[in-house]
């Protein structure tokens, strides 16, 4: 076994690789740039090298930098991880040429998947199902519809200098793909100046679904099952799951077979994936394979209780596998959520900076379910613009998928970040979404649910309820602690009362508590009738309690009368009013957005030496729009209400005077 | 009619106000009526109304026709969360809260008894002004309720709240208050309005630009904050005022809490960026040290390089200045030693412990500054860390440079508990502008100059020097600042620290 690994890597997978290496009594080497000085994985590691500069091409993906750690480090394997270096054959072979071992497949194997066209025509000579086409010239629009017809409908008509979606055409029928033929070779000719038209299989309701393999030196290959990764963001995974809601066990040893033979033909020894795009009659085509360990990866350990990293440390180190095809058993169901530095609710704009608040819910099994979390992030930690704005990945395992989507649905509502936009919101919506819940899923899933981006979710009924007598029972505690003042007039003192009425904008729930020494009776007008327990102080950020039976784990912010509550992606202010005040209340205008036709005016003497905008960008409240040199220190001005960047009054490297107008707002 | 039913009728005449027309007027306005507003402001039922059938006594334009009771004004007594307080509530709907000789006097009757018992005065302001028809005896009634607004100034805490017009001669009773607070879009103050100005100056500008709640909060920092509207305004009063004590006379309330004063905050260990020159937001530091997280800004869009505001350690008011790193650098101008100074003075004259937190890089520099006064400005800081007796903690957590170094609570104004952060540079200046004065002939070898940098780095740029003097008492980890703040602040309860004798000071005004 390895004495002392590198991980040539950063954040969580870092920490992550550190963690079964220290388990396994491996030493460990951290890798780092100037961006990453603090971070958690330089930490964790028993040693840690500078490598460079911020910017990864000069520090994590700089192979000559690289390699200079890896020596100066003495260590005798190198573990890539994902990203940067994992996929380059170069680094497999300078560290082959160093004698240090490569904890991944052979170089060869990484340098034929790693081409697209190579990897298909490989995969097809190995006996994997490949999307059906025809990549010859195509003379005419009746030929055409003969070759679609081949191929069978439906069918893509794509332009071979395509792209953009210009000069594709989806045909379902001859007519179709004769009239389809000729629009897209015009469109093609006009577009790129060339109408050459390919022809392949067109996969409806396409889902994303890979499968694991491992194989070691000595021949031994077997695949640890699947998993679906439908639920993507313009092609960023976002949700992935193990094993799929869709494939059956025939399609699940046909796909998996496929893998390890397709392994067996490039000599692979590693981990590997190999991704299908799966149609929804559960026939499946080879899209590529990736020669490193996956971002998804925990959900398959969570399913079969291996730990992947220690099989490739172990097969780099020479091992055989322990273990064969039949002892691979799919226990459970296991999701990931990746939790993204991303704000939904501004169109998932990347935001980066300072985590002043970072609680993920706690890790390990609890009633029969487990939450794990693989983070690189902590409190007071940065995430950095440099690099992918992951800030964590989240996986719950339960015994069906019902009970992993709960879980998850719990874990998310438990995990609290400030500081930063993030993506929980989003995630809470997807796991409480109907469709999601039934399984019917496919990778054009959130474009197909949120074609309008994400708003928020409106809890209604009973979820509503439960929520306005959670708030009103914080409310009560809070105020009976406020009338516990010191120097109050005896016998005088205030009393805090039963009745009050929850205001949510203009809706009022007027209630009634009735507490007694273990919870609260919250008696909603209308019959309904919610006991609230559970224990909360003023100041808590997190209320555990449980709600009319049901436990609800709800994010809790003061707010002047009442809370803000965040709870399964809905983001409520709740006033709490005695009844007069909610009759007073009333009375408040409701007002109109402030005016967002303004001036970003320079609040300090200084130098521009940063605009995040241009002319006619829209951007949000809180957004950075300029950086303003001034006493050596960098000020970031910021947008107060969203508005449309109408002109740029100042320019890149100006010296502004106090209240110089650096842009101008337009309307919206 | 026997008295009893006289009194009831009398009774519904005087909560009646202006009458039903003048009190749905009001509310179109989006406001609400004086008796609303108090019913907002004080605990359920405890308002005890004063002075409830007065009258005016004006004769002159008609007015002997009209004599509504209370005058326009509801003064009386009531609680916040148990603790008492004095409230008047000018009423708009009787003559449009005009402020008579009778309407003052009742004014001035609660403010004589709340020094009498030792007991906050809270105004809500809501008047047109002065009642022209009765002349020079409105004119009095003002100077009457400045007199008392002067004496009972650092005796009981006095709070403004303006949620209507406020104007002419009528703001400086708001003006002479501790706090000031308004409603946006419903709430004036100037001394001379719109159409005055028009006429003088020709400049044309509405009343809100002119006077409204954004102007005053932002630009000319008499107001300490503004809200959305009365309901959201008067439950922040009930809120500022928990932080208060009642008197000069009585300690800072005490509140139960639900916070370990040894909390531990990892987190704070990376709050200093890696970069001097990048800015970190030091109300994150204030809110971690603070029990529950609950920090009560004020002044919050006035000279927002420097903050302050209370919070409560181990249950008790403390109040925070904080150079912020976010705006300007933190630097020290004339608004903000201004509004420190102002803010430092109240907690010493009420006997609220000042923690004040540290990361100053020196005075902005300009001509704005020099001609504007800054050297009289910045010792209005200066003198107010200066003459303070309360408990004082200092906490240094980057650049103390120069004089605001000394502004700056130090140990040389009498600080009790001064303390710094490892990352703490406690220097006449910073490297690059020390080195440039002190190694001016070798300006022109960039290699020495960086060299010299480098030295004078090593030597002043950490907490040791000031330590190795005793001007910082110990240098503590960010992540135990909490625990470390709480304990000195506890240690210094039994502080004793009295300034000569002297009829008052000669602050520089």
């Amino acid at each position: 076994m390895f004495r002392k690994l590198l991980i040539a890597n950063r954040g969580e997978i870092a920490c992550r690789i550190i963690r079964t290496a220290r388990r396994l009594g491996i030493a460990t080497v951290a890798i780092h740039s100037d961006a990453d000085r603090r971070a958690l994985h330089v930490r964790e590691a028993d040693e840690a090298l500078h490598v460079g500069p911020s910017p990864a091409a000069e520090s994590y993906i700089d192979l000559a930098r690289v390699m200079a750690a890896v020596r100066a480090s003495g260590a005798d394997a190198v573990h890539p991880g994902y990203g940067f270096l994992s996929e380059n054959p170069a680094f497999a072979e300078a560290l082959a040429a160093e004698g240090v071992a490569f904890v991944g497949p052979p170089a060869a194997a990484i340098r034929v998947m790693g081409d697209k066209i190579t990897s298909k025509r490989i995969a097809a000579a190995a006996g994997v199902s490949t999307v059906p086409g025809h990549t010859g010239p195509i003379t005419d629009a009746d030929k055409a519809a003969r070759i679609a017809a081949g191929i069978g409908y439906p069918v893509m008509l794509k332009a071979s200098a395509g792209g953009g979606g210009k000069g594709m055409r989806i045909a379902w029928n001859d007519d179709e793909a004769r009239a389809g033929f000729a629009a897209a070779g015009r469109e093609a000719a006009a577009s790129f100046g060339d109408d050459r038209i390919f022809i392949e299989k067109y996969v409806t309701r396409p889902r994303h679904i890979e499968i694991q393999v491992l194989a070691d030196m000595h021949g031994n290959c077997i695949h640890l099952g699947e998993r679906e990764c439908s639920i993507q963001r313009r092609n960023q995974k976002v949700v992935e799951e193990a094993p799929s809601p869709f494939l059956d066990d025939d399609t699940r040893r046909a796909m998996g077979a496929q893998a390890v033979a397709l392994a067996r033909a490039v000599g692979y020894a590693s981990a590997g994936t190999v991704e299908f795009i799966v149609d929804d009659a559960r026939n499946f085509y080879f899209l590529e394979m990736n020669t490193r360990l996956q971002v998804e990866h925990p959900v398959t350990e969570l399913v079969t209780g291996l730990d992947l990293v220690e099989q490739m440390i172990r097969i780099a180190a020479g091992e055989r596998l322990a273990f064969a095809q039949d002892d691979i058993r799919l226990d459970g169901w296991a999701m990931e959520s990746r939790v993204y530095a991303e704000d939904p609710l501004r169109g998932f704009l990347p935001s980066t900076g300072r985590l002043s608040r970072y609680r993920p819910p706690p890790e390990g099994s609890h009633d029969g379910r487990k939450v794990r979390n693989d983070t690189g992030a902590f409190e007071g930690g940065e995430i950095s613009r440099f690099y992918d704005p992951m800030i964590a990945k989240l996986c719950t395992w339960a015994p069906d998928r019902a009970g992993a989507i709960e879980a998850m649905a719990d874990a998310l509502d438990g995990f609290e970040i400030e500081g930063i936009g993030h993506n929980l919101p989003f995630l809470s919506a997807l796991m409480e979404h109907p469709r999601f819940r039934a399984g019917r899923l496919t990778t054009a899933f959130i474009a197909e649910e949120w074609p309008d981006g994400f708003h928020g979710t409106d809890p209604a009924g009973d979820a509503l309820h439960r929520l306005v007598a959670a708030a009103a029972v914080l409310h009560r505690i809070a105020e009976i602690r406020r009338a516990r003042i010191s120097g109050r007039i005896d016998h005088h003192e205030r009393h805090v009362g039963c009745d009050w009425v929850a205001v949510i904008g203009r809706a009022e729930y007027p209630l009634v508590l009735k507490a007694d020494p273990d919870g609260t009776d919250v008696h909603i007008a209308g019959g309904d009738v919610l006991r609230v327990e559970g224990e909360w102080q003023p100041g808590r950020t997190l209320a555990r309690l449980v709600v009319g039976g049901v436990p609800l784990v709800v994010k809790v912010e003061p707010l002047t009368g009442g809370f803000r509550l965040r709870w399964r992606g809905a983001d409520l202010a709740i006033r709490l009013y005695t009844p007069r005040q909610a009759e007073l209340a009333r009375l408040m205008p409701v007002k109109a957005p402030p005016d967002a036709s303004r001036q970003l005016r320079c609040p300090m003497p200084g130098l521009l030496v940063d605009l995040h905008v241009a002319e006619g960008d829209r951007v949000e409240a809180g957004q950075a729009l300029a950086t303003v040199a001034a006493m050596k220190m960098e000020n970031v001005l910021r947008a107060e209400r969203p508005a449309r960047i109408a002109r740029l009054a100042a320019t890149l490297g100006q010296t502004l005077a106090v209240d110089e107008v650096i842009l101008e707002f337009g309307a919206e | 009619m026997d008295v009893m039913s006289e009194l009831a009728a009398r009774r519904a005449a005087a909560r009646l106000g202006g009458g039903a027309a003048r009190i749905a007027a009001q509310h179109a306005r989006g406001k609400l009526t004086a008796r609303e507003r108090l019913d907002l402001l004080l605990d359920e039922g405890s308002l005890e109304e004063f002075d409830m059938f007065v009258t005016h006594r004006a004769g002159d334009f008609g007015m002997n026709a009209n004599r509504p009771a209370g005058d326009g004004v509801v003064t009386g007594r009531g609680t916040i969360n148990g603790r008492q307080v004095y409230v008047f509530a000018q009423d708009f709907t009787v003559f449009g809260g005009s402020l008579s000789e009778t309407h003052a006097q009742k004014i001035c009757k609660v403010m004589d008894m709340a020094m009498r018992v030792g007991a906050p005065l809270v105004g809500l302001n809501d008047s047109g002004g002065a009642r022209i028809q009765e002349g020079v005896a409105s004119l009095a009634g003002y100077a009457e309720v400045f007199q008392r607004n002067v004496l009972a100034s650092g005796v009981i805490p006095q709070i403004s709240v303006i949620m209507g017009p406020c104007a002419g001669g009528a703001v400086y009773s708001p003006a002479m208050t501790d706090f000031i607070y308004m409603v946006r879009d419903t709430s004036y103050m100037f001394v001379t309005g719109p159409d005055v100005v028009r006429t003088v100056t020709n400049e044309r500008v509405s009343a809100e630009e002119l006077g409204g709640a954004a102007t005053h909060t932002g630009r000319s920092s008499v107001a300490d904050a503004a809200f959305d509207n009365d309901v959201e305004t008067l439950a922040e009063v009930r809120r500022l005022f928990d932080f208060l004590p009642l008197s000069n006379r009585d300690p800072v309330p005490q509140r139960p809490f639900f916070d370990d004063p040894a909390r531990g905050e990892d987190s704070l260990d990376t709050l200093i960026p890696d970069s001097p020159s990048q800015p970190y937001d030091m109300k994150e530091l204030i809110v971690k040290l603070a029990d529950e997280g609950d920090f009560c800004e004020l002044q919050r869009d006035f000279a927002a390089n420097i903050v302050t505001g209370f919070i409560r350690l181990e249950g008790s008011s403390v109040g925070v200045v904080a150079n912020q790193p976010l705006v300007l650098a933190g630097c020290l101008d004339i608004d903000a030693s201004r509004k420190a100074a102002r803010f430092v003075r109240f907690c010493d004259a009420f006997s609220i412990p000042i923690l004040t937190l540290v990361d100053v890089p020196g005075f902005l520099p300009g001509t704005a500054q020099e001609y504007g006064g800054i050297i009289k400005h910045g010792a209005k800081l200066l003198f107010a860390y200066g003459e303070a007796t309360v408990p004082k903690v200092t906490l240094i957590t980057r650049k103390a440079y120069g004089g605001a170094y000394d502004v700056m609570a130090s140990k040389h104004l009498r600080g009790d508990v001064n303390y710094a952060w490892p990352t703490a540079e406690i220097a006449v200046m910073g490297a690059k502008g020390a080195v440039e004065i002190l190694y001016r002939s070798e300006l022109d070898d960039p290699a020495k100059i960086a060299a010299r940098t480098a030295d004078y780095e090593e030597r002043f740029a950490n907490p040791f020097v000031a330590a190795e003097r005793g001007f910082i008492d110990d240098v503590i980890q960010p992540h135990s600042t909490r625990r470390r703040i709480c304990r000195a602040f506890a240690s210094l309860r039994g502080k004793r620290l009295e300034n000569p004798w002297k009829k008052h000071d000669n602050i520089p005004l």
